[in-house]
C-alpha cells in the first residue's frame, strides 16, 4: 500500500484543475459543474468553491448514473442517489463532469447517457482527480489531477475529508 | 432495497419503504424531464396478469415498465383461456415458458399473489397488484408518497400525521395495506365506518375506530375516502345508498370542516355522489390526480429494485 497523493497534493491538484477549467473555458460565464456521487460530487463542490473564490459564482450539481450503468444486470441493484441540477440548468452550458478516478471509462459513458436525460449542454468536459489508465472505451479526461500508471490488479482508493475523515489517495495491491 | 417479491405491505420494513419512496422521488424527477424513458430494464419482460378489472393500476404498471424500457405483456382474464376454465397454475406455467421476469398479478382471491410466489410454477418476481380483500401494497406506497409530498416533504417519515380512512374497510385491500404501511411510518390512523363495514378482528389493528365522521373530520391532516365496492356487496351492509352517503360521504359541508392544510385522497375509481361528492373530488384539497401520477413513480421504483440488477449476493 502506498500513498499516491497527500492532503496538500489533493488541495493543489484541485486548485490547478480549477484554474485550468477557467482558462480552457475563457471564464465562467457559461460554465456549470456536475459531480458523480459519491466522491466526485464532493470534488465538484470543492472545485466550485475555489472557482467562486477566485472568479465568481458558478453552478454546481450532482449527477447520479445508477440507472445508466451497463453492469446493472451483473450485480445487485444499487440505491438511486439524488440528481441535482446546477442552478440555471445545463441546457446550452459548458458542463464539466467531475469524478474521483478515471479507470475503464464506463462510468463516464453512463454519465454521458444520464446527461442526455437532463438536456443538451453545449459541451461536456471531464475533470478527474486520478487517471489510472486501463480504458475500455474511447474516453479521455480534459483535466487530470494526477496520472498514475497502475497494474490492473491494483486498486486506487480516494479518501476525502467529507466522507472518510482525511484527504488521501492510496494504492492498494 | 427490497428483493424477491412484493406481496404485502408487511414485507416492507420502515427503512425499505422509505428507500422506495426516495427512489420513486428521484425517478419522478427524471421522468418529469425532457426524456421520459430510461434504459434500465431493457430486455426484461413484465406480465400484467389481471384477473379483475382495473384502469389505474394496470396502466400505471404498464407505463412504469415502459419508462424503464421493459417489454410489457398485458393479460386480462376476459378474452383469455381463463374464461375456458384454465387454472392459475397452467396460466403461470405458460408465462414461465414465455420467459416473464416479473408478474404483476391482480386476482379476486385473497392470497393469489402469495400462491404464485410460493409455488414453483414460475421463477419470476411476483408483485401483488391487489388480491381479493387482502392487500394492495403499491397503492399504500403511492399513498404514503403522496402524503409525504404534501405534508412532510422535508422530514424523514410520517410521524404525527393524522389520517382518517373512511368507508368500506371490510372489503378494502387498500385500507389493509395502508394501515400496515402508514402506521409503520409513524402516522396515526383512524378508521371511520359503519360497524357492518369493519372486518372481524379490527380491534387488534394498530388504529382507532370511530363511527362519527363529523366528529373526526375537524382533527385530521388526511382524509382518505374508500370506494363502496358494489361488486362485493353481497349482503345488506347499510340501509340505502342515500343514508350511507349522508353519514359517511365526503360532501361540501364536511369539506369545509377540514383544516386548511388537510388533503383529500381516494384510491379510485370514485363513485361520485356516493362516498365522495363531485365538489369534494374536484376541490383544491383533493390530491387524487397526484395519487395517480405518483403511482407510476412508485411502481418504477418497485420494478427497479426487484428487477434492476442481479439477485442479491451475485458477484460481478
Amino acid at each position: 500500500m502506498g500513498v499516491l497523493l497527500s492532503g496538500s497534493d489533493i488541495d493543489r491538484a484541485i486548485k490547478r484543475i480549477s484554474h485550468e477549467i477557467i482558462e480552457h473555458n475563457q471564464g465562467i460565464s457559461n460554465l456549470v459543474l456536475m459531480g458523480i456521487p459519491t466522491r466526485g460530487a464532493y470534488l465538484a463542490e470543492r472545485i466550485c468553491n475555489f472557482i467562486t473564490e477566485i472568479e465568481g459564482s458558478v453552478g454546481c450539481g450532482v449527477l447520479d448514473i445508477t440507472l445508466h450503468r451497463d453492469d446493472l444486470r451483473l450485480r445487485p441493484p444499487k440505491p438511486i442517489l439524488p440528481t441535482k441540477l446546477p442552478q440555471g440548468g445545463i441546457e446550452g452550458k459548458d458542463l464539466v463532469l467531475v469524478d474521483d478516478v478515471l479507470f475503464s471509462g464506463r462510468t463516464i459513458r453512463a454519465a454521458l447517457d444520464a446527461i442526455g436525460e437532463l438536456g443538451r449542454p453545449k459541451s461536456v468536459q471531464l475533470a478527474v482527480l486520478v487517471d489510472r489508465g486501463h480504458r475500455e472505451l474511447p474516453i479521455r479526461a480534459d483535466f487530470v489531477g494526477k496520472n498514475i500508471p497502475t497494474s490492473i490488479s491494483e486498486s486506487v482508493k480516494v479518501n476525502l475529508k467529507e466522507l472518510d475523515g482525511e484527504d488521501l489517495v492510496e494504492l492498494l495491491k | 432495497m427490497i428483493s424477491g417479491h412484493l406481496l404485502s405491505a408487511e414485507d416492507l420494513t420502515k427503512e425499505s419503504a422509505l428507500g422506495l419512496l426516495a427512489t420513486a422521488k428521484e425517478l419522478a424527477a427524471i421522468t418529469d424531464g425532457p426524456n421520459k424513458k430510461l434504459p434500465t430494464l431493457r430486455g426484461k419482460s413484465i406480465v400484467n396478469l389481471f384477473f379483475e378489472d382495473s384502469t389505474r393500476t394496470r396502466i400505471s404498471f404498464e407505463s412504469a415498465a415502459k419508462r424503464l424500457s421493459a417489454d410489457v405483456i398485458n393479460f386480462s382474464a376476459k378474452g383469455s383461456s381463463v374464461s375456458k376454465g384454465e387454472s392459475l397454475k397452467d396460466t403461470a406455467q405458460t408465462l414461465q415458458a414465455i420467459g416473464a421476469d416479473a408478474v404483476v398479478i391482480r386476482h379476486s382471491a385473497s392470497g393469489a399473489a402469495k400462491r404464485l410466489a410460493d409455488t414453483h410454477w414460475i421463477q419470476a418476481a411476483v408483485i401483488n397488484a391487489g388480491d381479493g380483500t387482502h392487500e394492495h401494497p403499491t397503492q399504500a406506497l403511492l399513498d404514503a408518497f403522496t402524503i409525504k409530498q404534501h405534508l412532510r416533504s422535508s422530514e424523514n417519515d410520517l410521524t404525527g400525521v393524522r389520517i382518517l380512512i373512511v368507508g368500506d374497510i371490510l372489503h378494502s385491500r387498500v385500507a389493509r395495506s395502508n394501515v400496515i404501511l402508514l402506521t409503520k411510518l409513524g402516522a396515526t390512523v383512524t378508521l371511520v365506518a359503519p360497524p357492518t363495514l369493519l372486518p372481524v378482528g379490527v380491534s387488534n389493528w394498530p388504529v382507532e375506530i370511530s363511527y362519527d365522521f363529523d366528529k373526526e373530520i375537524a382533527n385530521c391532516d388526511v382524509v382518505m375516502m374508500l370506494r363502496i365496492q358494489l361488486e362485493r356487496m353481497n349482503d345488506s351492509f347499510f340501509p340505502s345508498a342515500q343514508e350511507y352517503s349522508k353519514r359517511y360521504g365526503l360532501n361540501s359541508s364536511r369539506l369545509r370542516k377540514l383544516s386548511k392544510s388537510a388533503i383529500v385522497m381516494h384510491p379510485g375509481p370514485m363513485n361520485r355522489g356516493l362516498e365522495i361528492s363531485a365538489e369534494s373530488a374536484d376541490d383544491l384539497k383533493s390530491v387524487i390526480i397526484d395519487q395517480v401520477k405518483n403511482g407510476v413513480a412508485i411502481r418504477m421504483a418497485v420494478l427497479y429494485e426487484l428487477l434492476g440488477g442481479a439477485p442479491i449476493g451475485a458477484q460481478r
